[in-house]
């Protein structure tokens, strides 16, 4: 993970510590699965950006004073059905939940590749992370 | 709706293109604008910035982490103080009043202009190793020009007390803090500062991610505003990146955190005058 020493000195140090090789594959998924996650989120947000623009000539609400969003674009199951009905506002807001499950993919990636190098302190680092993550993507899903 | 999205788009286009540039991040530029310029209600205008410093963050770990400059240890151990302090920062926007968040964000703002303005890569000394970041293995090296150059942590407590900080501001701003986050690992860690900052963005998204979550269920994030916002900042935050890596940029730079500054004293003075 990350940006191991290459000197074989360092490298001698703990048990299980992967070569630099291997460090770099891992750096390059990880970049991967960013620059994808970030891609395919704008894009989705981008369609549904074009369906909503489309479809509303005039300004929809005005955003001077919070009134807050209504239930079906605010919880996973109503973001997923407005989406799947291809409502404009609904895809939007499907990409957003896209792009914030990316860093948290990040996360459960992290946890895994830890885990390859036998790395236990950062495995339990990475799924406490991800717990956090996943309380606060629950909480107020119920 | 074709023109409101347009010309909240292209402002935040300008808006990304200018918080690359000075480093300060698109999420810290779009908030004063939406509120002041378009009269948007503060927590939209937070829930959009936070989707939007997601993207921008995400999209340049990815070449920084392919690049080796990222420490992806220290981030992530550090990563436990700022989800829970974003958590925190989620929960108390609940409870705070417009006015208060919006003077709190004028004082972040103040500070992270200066600290853009006054931070200059300096030379770091070598440090001897600390026994917690030793049995954490956050030592590590990172590539320069004189290929790769080895370096100790240290500070580990304080950096991680600093990025709870960080972490309660980010939930609370819908910002990505990071000039806190340079702070903690630059100061306080002792780490290299092009490993610091790109360790800070590494950190962004997820630190971002933690409050999302939070104020997507709370209806702050609204599609209608938060697309134009999003994709803006998003590709203008790339072209601001490509300026930077090209052209000698200080004077406008400095202009660009004058800015900011003028824009953290309206909306502190907006704040204390009840106008949120």
């Amino acid at each position: 993970m990350g940006n191991e020493p290459e000197t074989p000195k360092k490298a001698d140090v703990g048990k299980g510590h992967m070569d630099a090789s291997t460090d770099k594959r891992v750096d390059q998924l990880m970049g991967l699965l960013l620059r994808t996650g970030v891609l395919l989120a704008a894009a989705i947000v981008a369609i549904g950006g074009a369906v909503f623009v489309a479809r509303h000539a005039e300004p929809v609400g005005s955003y001077r004073v919070f009134q807050g969003e209504p239930v079906q674009y605010r919880t996973l199951p109503g973001i997923v059905r407005e989406a799947a009905s291809f409502n404009g506002r609904g895809l939007i807001q499907l990409g957003l939940l896209l792009l914030i499950a990316t860093p948290v993919a990040r996360v459960a990636f992290s946890a895994g590749a830890f885990a390859y190098e036998r790395d236990w302190v950062y495995v339990a680092v990475s799924l406490f992370v991800l717990a956090v993550l996943a309380y606060s993507l629950g909480s107020g899903h119920g | 709706m074709v023109e409101f999205t347009a010309v909240i788009g292209f402002g935040s286009l300008l808006a990304g293109f200018l918080g690359a540039l000075t480093g300060l991040g698109g999420g810290v530029v779009i908030v004063p604008m939406l509120t002041l310029l378009f009269g948007v209600d503060i927590r939209y205008a937070i829930g959009a910035a936070l989707v939007s410093v997601i993207a921008t963050s995400s999209g340049a770990a990815a070449a920084y982490v392919r690049d080796g400059y990222s420490n992806i240890r220290v981030g992530m151990f550090l990563e436990i103080a700022t989800t829970i302090g974003a958590l925190s920062g989620a929960a108390l926007a609940l409870y705070l009043k417009a006015s208060v968040i919006a003077i709190i964000f004028g004082v972040v703002l103040l500070y992270s202009a200066w600290a853009s303005y006054r931070h200059q890569e300096h030379a770091m000394d070598v440090q001897p190793p600390d026994r917690i970041a030793t049995w954490l293995r956050m030592d590590s090296a990172y590539p320069t020009a004189n290929g790769l150059k080895q370096y100790h942590v240290r500070g580990v407590p304080l950096g991680f007390g600093i990025m709870y900080i960080a972490g309660v501001l980010s939930g609370l701003l819908g910002i990505g803090s990071g000039a806190v986050k340079v702070l903690a690992m630059d100061q306080a860690m002792k780490l290299p500062f092009k490993v610091s900052t790109t360790t800070s963005n590494f950190m962004i998204g997820v630190t971002a991610a933690a409050s999302a979550g939070i104020y997507l269920s709370r209806g702050y994030i609204d599609p209608a505003l938060a697309m134009p916002v999003m994709l803006g900042v998003l590709v203008g935050s790339l072209g601001g990146a490509r300026l930077l890596a090209g052209a000698k940029v200080t004077t406008l730079r400095l202009v660009f955190s004058a800015v900011i500054g003028l824009l953290a004293v309206e909306m502190i003075y907006n704040g204390f005058a009840g106008k949120f």
